[in-house]
């Protein structure tokens, strides 16, 4: 068994940024990333980000996991990474067991943040196993990171931020893309992307939802169908699409299994993406000493996981007996970003979300 | 809808009709058809099934998904060899 001070789960920007945090009290951190890079889905994402200047507003997501690296290189006599190093187990007296390079590992931490992340919800339709049915994380990932054209034309379901962006990277790269497809009556991303979009000439057809892939061996066309108010099909309404790639992006739920194995308790949360943990204002499970950020907290954005990691990764480092000099200001700082970043139109979903959290824990007490 | 043409889950290719059929025979819960069908006891560990199956339970017993358990998390995540395990114990 390995004794380790404090553990991160995940190097993407909540697990980057608990590490800078913890490191800058004077913690030990160990990274567990089962990737072979560090950044998460930052190292995939070309477009630049809303927020405010503290996020890296205006730079391009890949470029945001440059600088947060650099800030982790800065921390080298502190901060242990180890890549492809999958965490496969949690247990309540925070035992870890991690698989890298065949080796089975057990690890002691004293303190840990589960920055996991989401994975990508799916759909169930008919012939939703040929090849050519994506997930967008997949397409993102065969563009962005390998250079890889995934198909020449594609249906994207979905039209949240995700759905949105993706399509525009899409036609970036020479792909036509049929149509957008959006079950709710309404768009689900922001208006500014899904206008650029419609400038292009993709329509993004809303009430409407993927019926079946058509194909013997891969997609080559797809059935779309509209929705009554009470999100039935409606027949008749049914139209055919010829692409070779239908994408889904129907949205993400928090990779929660680790913290629910530990015993931590989960509550399901629609607003933040299906089971969310339910934690103190520290970010703290109701596991002591195992902390949560990013996506694993509840799904929302890159800016706040950002923010949510710094603040995860100080509150765990003064539980360890490192405290901040400045513990309290950053504190401070952090809570008033998160409420910065909520402030909006898409920011009450998660307000939402974290309210039906409290009420949880509130009740649980 | 051809139901046995949906998959519900891709790991143990487990389709929506496989599903249903179970519903149907009196397997209501996540548990159970997890033991009938292996559905979620793939590689991902019903990461991508998951909540496909619970909103296909709740819709067939009426009720809201948030009142239909899903599948205990134990480890491990994802695969692990008997062989790395076994060294591991021999180390220590």
């Amino acid at each position: 068994m390995i004794a380790k001070e404090l553990v991160v789960i995940g190097g993407g920007p909540a697990g980057l940024c608990a590490a800078i945090a913890a490191a800058e009290s004077g913690s030990r951190v160990l990274i567990l990333d089962r990737s072979a890079r560090l950044g998460g889905q930052l190292i995939k994402q070309t477009h630049k980000f809303f927020g405010s200047e503290n996020q890296y507003a205006k730079t391009r997501g890949f470029d945001i996991a440059k600088i947060l690296l650099s800030r982790v290189d800065t921390f080298a006599d502190l901060i242990e990474i180890w890549v492809e190093a999958t965490v496969v187990a949690l247990y309540p007296d925070k035992v870890l067991t991690v698989v890298q390079d065949g080796k089975y590992i057990k690890i002691q931490a004293k303190a840990i943040v589960v920055a996991a992340g989401a994975s990508e919800k799916f759909l169930a339709f008919e012939n939703n196993d040929l090849p050519g049915v994506y997930g967008a994380g997949a397409v993102q990932t065969l563009m962005n990171v390998y250079g890889v054209r995934p198909a020449d034309r594609v249906l994207m379901v979905g039209s949240g931020n995700i759905g949105l962006i993706v399509s525009y990277q899409l036609m970036q790269a020479g792909v036509k893309v049929a149509a957008i497809v959006e079950a709710a009556p309404r768009i689900g991303g922001y208006k500014v992307h899904a206008s650029k979009i419609a400038r292009l000439g993709v329509p993004i057809l809303t009430s409407t939802t993927v019926l079946r892939a058509v194909g013997e061996t891969c997609v080559k066309q797809a059935v779309t169908v509209k929705l009554d108010p009470a999100w039935k099909p409606i027949p008749g309404t049914e139209s055919v699409h010829d692409v070779d790639a239908i994408c889904v992006a129907v949205g993400l739920t928090p990779l929660t299994s680790l913290l629910a194995m530990a015993g931590a308790m989960t509550s399901y949360i629609p607003e933040l993406g299906g089971y969310a943990p339910i934690l103190t204002d520290e970010h703290e499970s109701t596991l002591a000493d195992v902390f949560v950020a990013g996506d694993a907290a509840g799904v929302e954005e890159a800016s706040s996981a950002m923010v949510e990691g710094r603040l995860a990764g100080l509150c765990a480092a003064k539980r360890l007996g490192y405290p901040h000099a400045d513990f309290d200001d950053i504190v401070s700082e952090c809570h008033a970003q998160l409420a910065g970043l909520r402030n909006g139109p898409f920011g009450c979903k998660t307000c939402a979300g974290i309210a039906k959290m409290r009420e949880v824990r509130d009740h649980a007490r | 809808m051809h139901d046995d043409h949906v998959i519900l889950c891709r790991c143990e290719d487990v389709t929506l009709g496989d599903v249903r059929r179970m519903l149907a025979a009196g397997y209501v819960t996540v548990e159970d058809l997890k033991r009938q069908l292996r559905i979620g006891m793939g590689p991902c560990q019903g990461t991508t099934c998951g909540l496909l199956l619970q909103r296909e339970v709740a819709s067939f017993l009426k009720k809201s998904p948030e009142d239909v358990p899903i599948a205990k998390a134990r480890p491990f995540v994802v695969g692990v060899t008997l062989k790395a395990i076994a060294e591991a114990a021999d180390e220590e």
